[in-house]
């Protein structure tokens, strides 16, 4: 039986005699004449295996959502996680602009037909460079994982320095790509806290600090939920060592609490999935660096950044690449490691999340985060047998919760809050064996009293 | 009677140019339009018993972690948030309104509506990724059954998603070969990269990243890569290969397996750099020419959208032989359910967070869905006929060429040179984009160094009528006769753009270059 021919939707020259005149004006028997120079045993002589199509929209819909509608979302479960990818609310405006088409369709144009994309961008990295209190930010980069990895690459540079000092409370996961992205030039060290406030141990710091070391790094908060308080102290052993000081930060915590750059920080990096970017089950990052506007700085960027300039309308805004000579771009191997697609789109939706917070969203979102966090510690912490926070020290939204005094293993509690409709804190048990029976929970200002009330029963059911 | 309006909108049976003009708004710089007081967006507040407990937190910081005064962010009412932002959407050319041809390489084929809807379901936005796999197992069971589509159509073994977009995945590429020599015991020697000139900077700029020294191979004089030049660059010291096939020049390289077979023989490893795949997608596959690695980029060749620029995905498959070295946790099915396999104790760990950008695994797979084995030869083939189709309409320009494999067919894309337009005009092929733009659609020159001169690469894919190709085709012819008639109209564009000409000197004076609002503040004070 002949099989039937298909027009498909989304491929206008697929009606057979639009394509039979194309190839006649072309002088082409078959398609086969423009596969000439594709050797006749590298051809595949049959049909991909492939599951039969649902040539429909429709039949495509019920598929592709009847697979989706097995999942069981965080709005549908009371959500605890956070280890790096957060839940926080997204302002409607967020979803709106990154769905126009305009936006979403449009790629790597000039700056002319573009001009919206190089503003919005702009944009992005002005309120960035605010909350930051940086004068350069980057088009963002794939993810912070990689905004450090990159950042600390860029010290590395800067001082000529094979070294890097990390902290041993970092995710594990982002030490995993750290390693793996400066395996080729780097050694890395790790400076370990101290038990009791979690903070980085600023002895051992003192004794690893050397002519050798490129930068040091530590995050705000720590991967462990607390605030690392030393910042200034740690920046200035850095330095007095001719070592850059490098901080990862979450930035929905500068509302209210103090920019890297206030206690010393040369090169600032971090994710910013927490602005206005859903968690998509990983799939919402985007990577930030900020540096001093110092030339030594800017020229090891590998991104592309962009800047204002004037053109020849007066009063016209233009915008355009800043030193893309430094690009694999312009130079292949010879520019800094490189560029491509990355996360521009994201970009551009947390420069509207923070267009809608303004300075009093952003301080009132971090002091409300901090308000709830709180207030979960304390309640947790009546529970007997529960320890929260193992750390005496300020916490942001995370906070580390040992249950070795329960008798019980995190993931057993785990899978007992799984039934009751609750995702329990991040087990840490495998990281940080150190630290026994313990969970990262992460509360944030999408959570009530009674969402905080709710797990604290279903906890107390479990342990009981 | 009134006139046929119709009338006038052709000429010679044929329809006239668009009398394009780009939307202008003059938009201020957000931090222009900000007003003290303003509120966009309500936080939810703090709850009275909440308040009551846990009392001023903000006192729990030290005072040196205390911001001291609120970010100098704009402050703004929500609707000047939304005007303001759509307006920049509409100074932006995307692939939903313009006949896309222009940025070759780029692969901007149209992505379709309800892939988009999918993405945008709770059921995939609303997923922290450390949910415990029992709730997640319509994801994970679409990320499978993606890969077990990609691996059908590259004929490897086992894919990763974790590369965050193309570049990333060949850098993972690239860290996978130095394991793999690294766990023969020849990490030290196996320490140059080869590439050639045609495949884009990311194979050679991420090779060196990984570590590597790096090889570029020249064309022959035919355009393709030179086997000669490949042989002399093979030795002892050769870690892999990684290429683009065909290369941006849109010529397919009949030699490929010859490459390979070389390489291996050397004791290297051969990658595949796929971004170009759209035209041999059921044709050939990466597999079958003796590849070890390849990757998609799922944001072009799988119709996800480019996003200005991101968020993409690399989707980075293998031969048997490698699978040990992957990032890790792989989706995996026993059977019954599926699950995150973290058991790979040779994996090379983890390039990016979790498991790759989940919207665009989603949109990739519906779209594959939508075409099946025979749908997806058919995206080939028409994106190869729009091709040629594009390139025979384009030669019939005069001033402007196809370089290389003379009087051959071209696969997906073709790079053009307009050099003699060049000398005989003075008008460079930047010039043309420029100009181009004030007809409504993209230009793009070519990736640097420019070995072909004065060049153009035009990539048409499966997405474009004839009657748009054409569209296209006479754009470039007037411009090309406007550039012999009055060449200041095309050395002065563009005129119906958004902006005119910028002046660039400041972006490269580390004195008035300006990233940010209060950097570009700083360095030229005062102002309205």
């Amino acid at each position: 039986m002949a099989q039937k021919t298909v027009v498909y939707p989304y491929i206008p020259n697929s009606v057979p005699q639009v394509k039979a005149q194309m190839l006649r004006e072309l002088g082409a028997e078959s398609m086969e004449e423009f596969y000439a120079d594709i050797p006749q045993e590298l051809r595949l002589q049959r049909p991909l295996d492939l599951p039969p199509p649902l040539l429909s929209e429709y039949e495509l819909r019920r598929h592709v959502q009847g697979l989706l509608n097995r999942n069981r979302t965080c709005q549908e479960y009371l959500n605890f996680l956070g280890a790096g990818c957060y839940q926080h609310d997204v302002p409607a405006v967020c979803d709106e602009v990154n769905a126009r088409g305009e936006f979403l369709t449009a790629y790597a144009g000039e700056p002319y037909d573009d001009h919206g994309r190089f503003q919005a961008l702009f944009e992005y990295t002005s309120m960035m460079g605010e909350l930051l209190e940086m004068d350069v930010v980057n088009v963002p980069t794939y993810d912070g994982y990689q905004a450090a990895a990159t950042a600390l690459s860029m010290a590395a540079r800067i001082t000529g320095r094979e070294e890097v000092l990390l902290p041993r409370a970092i995710c594990p996961d982002k030490l995993s790509k750290i390693q793996d992205y400066l395996r080729p030039d780097l050694t890395i060290r790790l400076i370990d806290y101290d038990p009791r406030t979690g903070q980085l141990d600023r002895e051992a710091l003192r004794r690893a600090l050397s002519p050798q070391t490129a930068a040091v790094y530590f995050e705000n908060p720590s991967y462990l939920g607390y605030i690392e308080c030393h910042g200034a102290e740690i920046s200035a052993l850095a330095h007095e060592q001719g070592a850059l000081c490098v901080v990862g930060v979450d930035p929905i915590t500068l509302g209210v609490l103090t920019p890297p750059a206030g206690y010393g920080a040369d090169i600032v990096c971090g994710d910013i999935q927490p602005l206005g970017i859903h968690m998509q089950y990983g799939g919402g990052h985007g990577g930030f660096i900020a540096t001093r506007d110092e030339e030594r700085f800017v020229m090891e960027y590998p991104s592309r950044l962009f800047g204002i300039a004037p053109t020849c309308v007066p009063g016209e805004y233009g915008f355009g690449d800043v030193a893309y000579e430094r690009t694999s771009f312009a130079r292949r191997e010879e520019g800094k490691e490189w560029v491509g697609t990355a996360a521009a789109l994201w970009g551009i939706t947390a420069g509207v999340y923070l267009a809608l917070m303004g300075p009093q969203g952003m301080a009132e979102v971090g002091e409300g985060i901090m308000a709830r966090a709180r207030y979960a510690m304390m309640q947790l912490g009546r529970l007997p047998g529960v320890r929260v926070p193992l750390f005496q020290a300020p916490h942001f939204q995370e906070f580390t919760v040992n249950f070795d005094a329960t008798g019980k293993t995190v993931a057993e509690i785990n899978r007992a809050l799984l039934q009751r409709g609750i995702f329990g804190g991040k087990d840490l048990s495998r990281e940080f064996p150190e630290l026994g029976q313990s969970a990262l929970y992460c509360v944030t200002e999408v959570h009530t009293r009674e969402d905080i009330l709710r797990l604290v029963e279903a906890l107390q059911e479990v342990l009981r | 009677m009134s006139e046929d309006i119709t009338r006038h909108r052709y000429e010679n049976g044929r329809p006239k140019l668009r009398r394009f003009h780009q939307a202008r708004w003059d938009e201020p710089i957000l931090f222009e339009l900000s007003r003290p007081g303003q509120r966009a967006y309500l936080v939810p507040p703090v709850e009275e018993e909440i308040r009551a407990e846990v009392g001023d937190v903000l006192s729990t910081l030290p005072p040196a972690m205390r911001r001291p005064h609120p970010p100098a962010l704009p402050e703004l009412a929500q609707p000047q948030v939304v005007r303001h932002y759509f307006r920049l959407s509409q100074e932006t050319l995307g692939t939903d309104l313009n006949i896309d041809v222009g940025q070759g390489t780029c692969t901007m084929k149209y992505s379709p509506k309800i892939n988009e809807q999918f993405a945008r379901s709770p059921k995939v936005t609303e997923l922290h990724p450390l949910q415990d796999e029992s709730t997640v197992q319509g994801i994970l069971e679409i990320i499978y059954r993606l890969e077990q589509i990609l691996k059908e159509i590259s004929g490897m073994d086992r894919f990763t998603f974790q590369p965050r977009a193309g570049s990333a995945a060949i850098y993972t590429m690239a860290s996978m070969i130095r394991a793999y020599h690294a766990s023969r015991g020849e990490g030290e020697k196996r320490d140059e990269m080869i590439t050639t000139i045609f495949s884009h900077p990311s194979d050679a700029a991420c090779a060196r990243t990984a570590g590597f020294k790096v090889i570029t191979l020249y064309p022959d004089e035919d355009g393709y890569p030179d086997i000669e030049a490949l042989r002399a660059a093979i030795s002892e010291r050769t870690a892999g290969l990684m290429i683009t096939n065909p290369e941006d020049t849109g010529i397919f390289n009949p030699r490929i397996a010859d490459f390979v077979r070389l390489v291996h023989q050397a004791g290297g490893l051969c990658a595949y750099d796929q971004a170009n795949a759209n035209g041999i997608l059921g044709i050939t596959r990466a597999r079958d020419a003796g590849f070890d690695l390849c990757h998609f980029n799922l944001h072009k060749t799988f119709s996800s959208p480019h996003g200005c620029g991101g968020p993409g995905a690399g989707a980075l498959g293998v031969t048997r032989e490698l699978e040990p070295f992957l990032p890790l946790p792989l989706v995996a099915f026993d059977g019954r359910r599926y699950y995150l396999d973290y058991d790979r104790p040779q994996s090379i760990g983890k390039v990016a967070p979790w498991y790759g950008v989940v919207p665009v695994l989603v949109r990739a797979y519906a779209w594959v869905m939508s075409l099946g084995a025979a749908g997806l030869r058919e995206v080939a083939e028409i994106a190869v006929l729009n091709n040629n189709y594009l390139m025979k309409k384009v030669l019939e320009i005069p001033g402007v060429r196809a370089p290389y494999a003379r009087g051959k067919r071209r696969i997906e894309q073709v790079r053009y040179s307009w050099e003699d337009l060049y000398r005989e005009t003075g008008v460079h092929s930047e010039e043309i984009g420029l100009r181009a733009a004030d007809f409504g659609v993209h230009y793009w020159t070519s990736h640097h160094p420019w070995i072909v001169p004065e060049p153009c690469t035009l990539e048409p894919t499966e997405s474009y009528s004839k009657e748009e190709l054409e569209e296209y085709a006479a754009i470039l012819a007037h411009v090309a006769q406007e550039a012999r008639e009055n060449p200041e109209v095309v050395k002065t564009a563009p005129h119906n753009s958004t902006i005119h000409r910028i002046d660039h000197a400041p972006l490269d004076d580390p004195a008035r270059w300006a990233m940010t609002w209060r950097a570009y503040r700083r360095k030229v004070g005062g102002g309205g």
